[in-house]
């Protein structure tokens, strides 16, 4: 049986950025504050004694500065991993990820490729208001061009970086802020990597599907949890990557549970939530036996006062409602 | 004292016939591609060079095969004169599956690995951080390259601009940032975007030594492009140059060009870099009527056979629309 050990989220990350550190002196950390800050979530703290500043690259302020110094960086055949703040922040690098990242290979007729990694912090829940807390997972999911993950658990914030970096492509890891305190088991040793294609069944249960990502997989086993008392089995899909959707997880599912919620903690417009309910209409809609359900932010800048930042994200006792409408209970 | 050689223009019969040829060649380019916007041969749309051809010519003299080069939406003259092929640069105007970025790109985005030609930039400003990083990854991996980054006076006014003059001063990176001043972003002319319309200054604030030259004068651009070429190529971190010069044609084809006075246009194209170029190697005996002749037949046949070669070229087909969209899937397409 193989050995386990307990880590936090944030050092799994850390643990991720260190052995790709190691093993490819390609790889780069850069960012605000990655340096002898380390880093705005302390996922890079140490590293800078160990790999130096020129690896180690703390940047001005600039996100499209550096992110798109990155880019060329990544076409000159380095392998670097940026680091923004926080998604609000990325906004102002979007510029180079979707006009540029996004479009080289494709524009230039497959003559160069971008292998970038891009992290960033993302989402509500830690009371820092309307600038530093919104999940805009779905707007970089909808570019083609670039992939989209959204490591969830230990294993997969330890695990996702390394594939990310293999991949030729522009990648972008959004990590929820609310977990980098998270804890978990992962292997003690051997080759952590992951897949970076495909959604995962984290619960299973024949009465209805919940279908979603990153933090908020936490809030759907807690739903599922309390239903469980009710006599009420939920199946929980983690989604990990948001392009290219893993559709076929998510229909096998449902051909089976045959009722649909997806918790997303964009804004229900325009939503990825709604991405992947359409999805679901288009492939599975003769497997429904109630319409999907959607649970997402309430359309509000995230405000900073925490009982009202609570009740404008996504939280079990709604998901769990929403589960209990599709069964019509 | 060898180095201050270098940087000194050596004005050979050959040389200044070479100069001479790639001045012609993207004028002519130039014009033929005009001809074939108005025929529909070409869509979408298209800026261009004409009036700005030694800027190009000259900075590429001071380039080497090795140093990378990033441009902008007006980048025919640039690619030709890195050396990619007239006709894949024809089929590419053409949006055929031979054109340099098989049709995908079209007039605003060449692109080529070989030549290390990094687009065809249709974003103002959006190239500069790329040179950086291309800079960057050069200074890490200990290559002794340039990275040659050409946009125009508009994209003074762009964060990214500023952003990336600071991270190549910061870190000290060869990167030769080239100004082409052409005095109007579109139909904004410089005084009215630019609290402080001397160019230089914005890049002097972040210690980059900056020189400005006559951009229509294909060997004084020559000139200042080598002692900054050999700057950065000595360690000493990125420099600056602004070339000043003037677009003869409109910013595009569908600009009316109704914020210029047709006497400002006449104005500069009397001191036109082609023109004026000529005019002085004849005056010098360096070159014969008769030399002239023949480059710009020999011109004249290579830019027929590249119309030919694009009008014969295939269509990307349908089916490969998404190819490179991804690496993976064009490995797996092709």
């Amino acid at each position: 049986m193989t050995d386990t050990r307990r880590i936090t989220y944030r050092e799994a990350v850390r643990e991720a950025l260190r052995e790709a550190m190691t093993r490819d002196e390609r790889v780069f950390l850069m960012g605000e504050d990655v340096g002898a800050y380390g880093g705005a979530y302390a996922c890079s703290l140490g590293l800078l004694q160990e790999f130096g500043e020129e690896r180690i690259r703390n940047t001005p302020l600039c996100e499209s500065g550096f992110v798109g110094a990155g880019i060329g960086a990544a076409m000159g055949g380095m392998r670097p991993i940026v680091e923004i703040m926080t998604i609000n922040f990325a906004l102002l690098a979007l510029d180079q990820i979707v006009n540029t990242a996004a479009t080289i290979r494709h524009m230039s007729g497959g003559q160069l490729s971008v292998p970038l990694v891009i992290r960033m912090a993302t989402g509500a829940g830690r009371q820092l208001a309307a600038q530093h807390s919104h999940s805009l997972e779905g707007w970089f999911a909808h570019v083609p061009g670039i992939r989209v993950v959204a490591p969830a658990t230990i294993t997969d914030a330890r695990g996702m970086l390394w594939t990310a970096l293999e991949d030729p492509d522009p990648v972008v890891i959004m990590e929820h802020a609310t977990l980098y305190n998270e804890e978990g088991d992962i292997a003690a040793e051997g080759d952590l990597a992951v897949d970076i294609d495909r959604a995962a069944v984290l619960r299973s249960g024949d009465d209805a599907t919940i279908i979603t990502y990153s933090a908020n997989v936490k809030k759907a086993l807690a739903a599922a949890d309390q239903l469980s008392g009710e006599g009420i089995e939920c199946e929980v899909i983690d989604l990990r990557t948001l392009r290219p959707l893993d559709d076929a997880t998510i229909m096998t599912s449902i051909t089976r549970t045959h009722r649909a919620v997806v918790v997303d903690e964009g804004w229900r417009t325009g939503s990825f939530a709604a991405e992947v309910s359409s999805c679901i209409q288009e492939q599975a809609f003769f497997e429904l036996d109630a319409p999907v359900e959607r649970v997402c932010s309430v359309e509000v800048p995230i405000p900073y006062a925490r009982h009202l930042e609570e009740a404008a994200i996504p939280q079990p006792a709604g998901i769990a409602a929403a589960v209990r409408k599709v069964l019509r209970r | 004292m060898n180095e201050a050689a270098n940087d000194r223009v050596h004005l050979t019969r050959e040389h200044a016939l070479h100069l001479l040829k790639e001045m012609l060649r993207i004028r002519y380019f130039e014009e033929k591609c005009a001809e074939l916007y108005s025929a529909g041969k070409i869509r979408g749309f298209l800026h261009l060079y004409i009036g700005e051809e030694a800027n190009a010519v000259g900075v590429m003299q001071a380039l080497e095969p090795e140093d990378a080069i990033v441009a902008t939406y007006r980048e025919h003259g640039h690619a030709l004169a890195r050396g990619l092929p007239t006709t894949a640069v024809m089929a590419e105007m053409y949006g055929k599956a031979s054109g340099s970025s098989r049709g995908r790109g079209g007039s605003m985005h060449i692109f080529s690995a070989t030549h290390r030609f990094y687009g065809g930039n249709a974003i103002v400003g959006g190239g500069l951080p790329l040179a950086v990083g291309l800079a960057l990854a050069d200074t890490m991996q200990g290559r002794n390259r340039v990275t040659c980054c050409f946009f125009g006076e508009g994209a003074a006014a762009e964060g990214e601009f500023h952003e990336s003059m600071n991270l190549a001063a910061l870190w000290r990176l060869p990167v030769l940032f080239v100004c082409e001043n052409n005095l109007y972003a579109m139909g904004t002319a410089l005084v009215q975007s630019e609290s402080n319309p001397d160019i230089r200054a914005h890049a002097a604030v972040f210690g980059i030594v900056s020189e400005a030259v006559d951009g229509m004068d294909v060997v004084a651009v020559e000139s200042a492009a080598l002692r900054a070429a050999h700057a950065v190529r000595r360690g000493e971190g990125p420099r600056f140059l602004e070339t000043r010069t003037y677009r003869f044609r409109a910013h595009s084809m569908f600009d009316p060009d109704l914020y210029r006075d047709k006497e400002e246009i006449e104005e500069w194209k009397k001191h036109g870099p082609v023109l004026r170029f000529r005019d002085w190697v004849l005056s010098t005996d360096l070159v014969h009527a008769t030399d002239i002749d023949k480059l710009e037949a020999d011109i004249a046949r290579e830019i027929d056979d590249a119309v030919a070669f694009a009008e014969a070229a295939p269509w990307e087909p349908v089916e490969d629309l998404m190819r490179d969209v991804y690496t993976r899937n064009g490995m797996a397409a092709a």
